[in-house]
């Protein structure tokens, strides 16, 4: 057992579902959501790019519009699809996505705001496109405005599903800075973000080279061999440096969550991903009247890798958190027996006094004393203003005025009590105040 | 007690969520759940006369609708969230783990909304002719699936407000099944129709300013749709009133505004009359004469109406203390179970995140601030909004507080201030609380979260007292494993 380490009680309410299920559930909804946030912020690096270049160069700048306009819809997708993987995560990982959340709270709350401000802009960005067309400028400062803030949040996310993973860095933590320098973060970070623009390069290959797309009608001078020659070459660069990314994310983890398994995983989609860079490599080689047959296979091919590449993490985090969580479980149920077993057993004895005394002490003693006036008047002064009229402390009770606002400006709050009870407490106080020194 | 825990020392958690929620009430129950109708309404209305200026309005109004609720709508719903696990992790990891279908077939009618949304927008152009009946349909799912989102996030809201019969059988159905289920949604969804109206009515103005004669059938129409639902949503605010459990009732009156502005309950009320009444005058005139109808007119509505929403809200944010779960767990993420056993051997004793342990003469204080932590930052701050040093110096005076009758309040306080939790935990940590509250007193400080600070682990005799060995990455333990023999 490593020292230091917390280890909090889980909240004791069964899994509403199969855990497996929910794991599985996790994987494929996870990659669909991350699908479309690849297509968000690979988008709006690509839109970026291609805008400023496009200064120079008309159809360039026609591409980065049309880019920018799959931005608004695919972002909208991501929001939603993150919902379900959110979801699961809450519940598979209460203990520990919640601790990392709290750690780096600031931050993590502050996604809400950065993201519709992210979102405002690019729409911004989108449809002012021919309005600030001689203000191009300020139009690119909108759209590096909007990818910063894309680019940004990831790293929000990430910091966080990195910091659950490691609970025995929790207590050392002060808040999301110092966990975003935690190991393996920017590595995953860089590897993650190239990843966007291979994965979004692939996607307008086929959105926008496809029959129905008016290429000839957009550009002057791009025909579709030269976008897929062009869409190819971005993802086939990307790809390629992930080569480097990949094993540098890898060797930087901490070993404690390494499993075969994950490693066999991780193995098979390297060699997924090199099947892909050749087939990549052949549409790159051929004709201008051939290039694209071979998209469906590349497609397929890097779909894998990243299932591939989602299903080795999972293990991963499996692995990172199983000791963790065997120690949660026994620490609860420890507690939970425990506790169970006291409530039952302990049985409200109350103490043989009359009932006046009794409600007195429970619902008036917080603020009224025998002699003390600090919080309240006390009994001495309502003994002598309701002398022979309990019935007007009864009255009172249920509902208190506000009379000493000098004194007491919280006042009185009013006492919810059965009517005997409140007799009752009304005799007491009158009996106890009279017994002046 | 097992999380760490997120501390906000001026707003207050509670404000943040209050503040995300109603945001996200405000932009979804006009935006979405009421404009879609109300949009479909007009598409329909201009496609069988052959309006074509018509349907540009209506399509513009769809067009503000729909960049502010995929924006600050759709984010502000993931918001409420997100702030609802910071400031409370118990609570909402419990809610998801009882609820989790509930939520999930929730996640699915909002991806079906958003589809439906881009689909209705994108297409509202180039599906024209024929195919316009086509797209009419499209909006009409749109309007069902909107409604459909709001209503099942009603039922999750509701449970929190009464338990009903889960207590005793925890299960999805008993939640949905609760009492205030019904009510909630028969007033939620008129209202939010009604404010779709005076929303599109604001929007008309900026949409119609070089075609009066259309501006003025636009005002009348839209009038009139807001008008039908008036006496719909009253009927619905009555029977919800009738429905809240009978203690929450005790408790609206510190809902509406704290407890200091008690006595404004009834100001409040007048309020609520007076915008009603105000909305109803100003559609009316909006039918009678649209032509007259002046610009103040309609900000006038929109703004009481944000503040109608936003009291609604935080009446529904507040009435339901001392609990999260009713009957189940308490505001501070304490389960009622468990407070006998706590009460045995301290909170300090199994809490998770605490600087000691054990209370000595020495550690009081630090103990004092583990147990304000745990036990009361859920609901409080030390000096901001609902901060407790205010609240003790209008009980107690700015006198020196006397210790005894502080630590006695502090005991008793849950049973005749019904929104708080009992304190939980021993005699001695009532204690180290107080004289924390005293320090407090002479020398108030500002609480810092988790978010700022981190946490404390006790170091427990069970445990070594050694820090954690440096952990090894893949490439340090390959090296290792090849460098020995
Ligand atoms: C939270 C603190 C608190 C509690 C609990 C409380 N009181 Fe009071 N009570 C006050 C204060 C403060 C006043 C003075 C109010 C004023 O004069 O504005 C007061 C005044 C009174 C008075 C004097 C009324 C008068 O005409 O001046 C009576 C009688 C009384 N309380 C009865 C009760 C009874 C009975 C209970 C228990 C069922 C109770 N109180 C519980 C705070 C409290
Ligand atoms: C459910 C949330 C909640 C929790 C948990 C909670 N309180 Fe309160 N407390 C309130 C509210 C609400 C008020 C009334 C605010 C007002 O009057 O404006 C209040 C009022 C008070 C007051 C003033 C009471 C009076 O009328 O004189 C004190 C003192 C106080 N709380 C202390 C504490 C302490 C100490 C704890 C932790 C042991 C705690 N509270 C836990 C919600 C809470």
């Amino acid at each position: 057992m490593i020292a230091n380490v917390p280890v909090p009680k889980d909240i004791p309410l069964s899994f509403p579902v199969d855990a497996v299920l929910l794991q599985g559930l996790l994987v494929v909804l996870f990659l669909a959501h991350i699908l479309f946030v690849n297509f968000m912020v690979g988008g709006s690096i690509l839109t970026l790019f291609a805008e400023i270049a496009g200064r120079k160069n008309k159809d360039l700048d026609r591409l980065a519009e049309r880019i920018a306009a799959t931005i608004t819809v695919n972002k909208s997708l991501a929001v939603v699809l993150g919902v379900g993987p959110l979801l699961c995560i809450n519940v598979l990982y209460t203990i520990h996505f919640y601790s990392a959340n709290a750690l780096t709270g600031n931050l993590w709350i502050s996604i809400v705001p950065l993201v519709i401000v992210a979102f405002l802009l690019s729409y911004l960005h989108k449809y002012t496109w021919h309005r600030m067309e001689n203000a191009k400028g300020w139009h690119i400062a909108i759209g590096s405005a909007a990818t910063l803030l894309f680019l940004f949040v990831p790293l929000i996310f990430l910091t966080n599903i990195n910091l659950m993973l490691f609970p025995g860095q929790w207590p050392e933590v002060k808040g999301f800075w110092s966990a975003l320098f935690l190991p393996n973060v920017w590595p995953r970070y860089a590897h993650f973000i190239i990843a966007c623009v291979a994965v979004t390069a692939l996607f307008l290959l086929v959105y926008m080279t496809r029959k129905a797309y008016p290429v000839e009608t957009t550009f002057e001078n791009l025909d579709r061999a030269a976008l897929r020659k062009g869409f190819y070459w971005v993802a086939f660069g990307a790809t390629l440096v992930q080569f480097i990314l990949g094993p540098l994310v890898f060797f930087t983890l901490p070993a404690r969550g390494l499993t075969v398994a994950m490693v066999i995983v991780f193995c098979l989609g390297i060699a997924l991903a090199i099947a892909a860079m050749i087939t990549m490599g052949i549409e790159l080689k051929s004709n201008r009247d051939r290039v694209g047959r071979l998209i469906l296979p590349v497609i397929a091919l890097i779909m894998t890798t990243g299932f591939c590449m989602g299903y080795g993490r999972h293990l991963y985090r499996e692995g990172a958190l199983a000791e963790h969580r065997f120690q949660i479980q026994s620490t609860s149920e420890d507690f939970a027996r425990a506790s169970a077993m006291l409530s039952k057993t302990a049985k409200l004895n109350l103490p043989e006094v009359p009932l006046g005394q009794q409600v007195f002490d429970n619902y008036c003693s917080a603020c009224h004393d025998l002699e003390s006036t600090i919080s309240a008047p006390n009994l001495y002064e309502i003994a002598k203003l309701y002398a022979g009229n309990p019935q007007g402390i009864v009255k009172w009770t249920k509902s208190p005025e506000k009379k000493r606002t000098d004194l007491y400006p919280q006042g009185m709050p009013p006492q919810v009590l059965p009517e005997d009870q409140l007799i009752a407490v009304a005799e007491y106080m009158i009996e106890t105040g009279n017994k002046a020194p | 007690m097992d999380f760490p825990l997120f501390h906000l020392d001026y707003a207050g958690n509670r404000m943040l969520i209050a503040f995300i929620a109603v945001v996200h009430v405000i932009v979804n129950h006009p935006m979405a759940v009421g404009a879609m109708p109300l949009v479909t309404l007009m598409e329909w209305w201009g496609w069988r006369r052959g309006d074509v200026r018509w349907d540009e309005l209506a399509r513009r109004i769809l067009f503000a609708c729909f960049i502010i609720t995929t924006t600050v709508g759709a984010l502000t719903g993931v918001g409420i969230w997100l702030s609802a696990s910071l400031a409370n992790p118990y609570a909402i990891g419990s809610l998801i783990r009882v609820f989790f279908w509930g939520w999930f077939t929730e996640w699915i009618i909002f991806c079906l909304e958003v589809g439906f949304i881009l689909f209705y927008f994108l297409t509202w152009k180039t599906w024209s002719g024929k195919r316009k009946l086509m797209h009419i349909r499209i909006g009409l799912a749109l309007s069902i699936f909107s409604w459909l989102t709001m209503a099942i996030i009603v039922a999750i809201l509701g449970f929190m407000m009464d338990t009903g019969a889960w207590l005793e059988n925890p299960s999805l159905i008993d939640g949905v099944l609760n009492p205030i289920y019904l009510p909630q949604l028969a007033f939620r969804t008129p209202f939010a129709m009604a404010l779709a109206g005076l929303f599109a009515l604001f929007l008309i103005f900026f949409f119609t300013k070089n075609n009066r004669k259309l501006r003025h059938r636009a005002v009348r129409f839209v009038s009139l749709w807001t008008l039908a639902w008036t006496p719909i949503y009253l009927l619905g605010a009555w029977w919800y009133w009738k429905s809240i459990p009978p203690n929450m009732i005790d408790n609206i009156p510190v809902a509406l505004a704290t407890q200091a502005f008690e006595s404004w309950h009834t100001l409040v009320a007048w309020f609520i009359v007076f915008a009603v009444t105000v909305i109803v005058l100003v559609a009316l005139w909006g039918v009678l004469t649209p032509k007259h109808l002046p610009r103040v007119a309609l900000i006038v509505p929109m703004i009481l109406c944000v503040i109608l929403v936003g009291y609604f809200e935080r009446v529904r944010e507040f009435i339901r203390k001392p609990y999260v779960i009713e009957k189940y767990m308490y505001a501070n993420g304490i389960l009622v179970q468990d407070y006998p056993l706590l009460a045995r051997d301290g909170v300090l004793q199994h809490a998770s995140y605490t600087p000691v342990r054990e209370i000595t003469e020495e550690n009081k204080i630090e103990a004092g601030r583990a147990m304000f932590v745990i036990a009361c930052t859920r609901c409080h701050t030390v000096e901001g909004l609902n901060g407790v040093v205010d609240k003790l110096s209008s009980r107690f005076g700015n006198e020196p507080w006397p210790h005894e009758a502080v630590k006695n309040f502090l005991a008793k306080m849950h049973n005749s201030l019904t929104f708080m939790p009992p304190v939980p935990g021993t005699e001695k940590e009532l204690d180290a609380l107080t004289a924390y509250m005293l320090m407090l007193q002479t020398k108030p400080e500002h609480l810092r979260g988790a978010q700022d600070i981190g946490v404390d682990v006790p170091v427990d005799a069970a445990q070594d007292s050694t820090k954690p060995k440096e952990e090894q990455n893949v490439w340090q333990a390959m090296i290792a494993e090849l460098q020995s023999p």
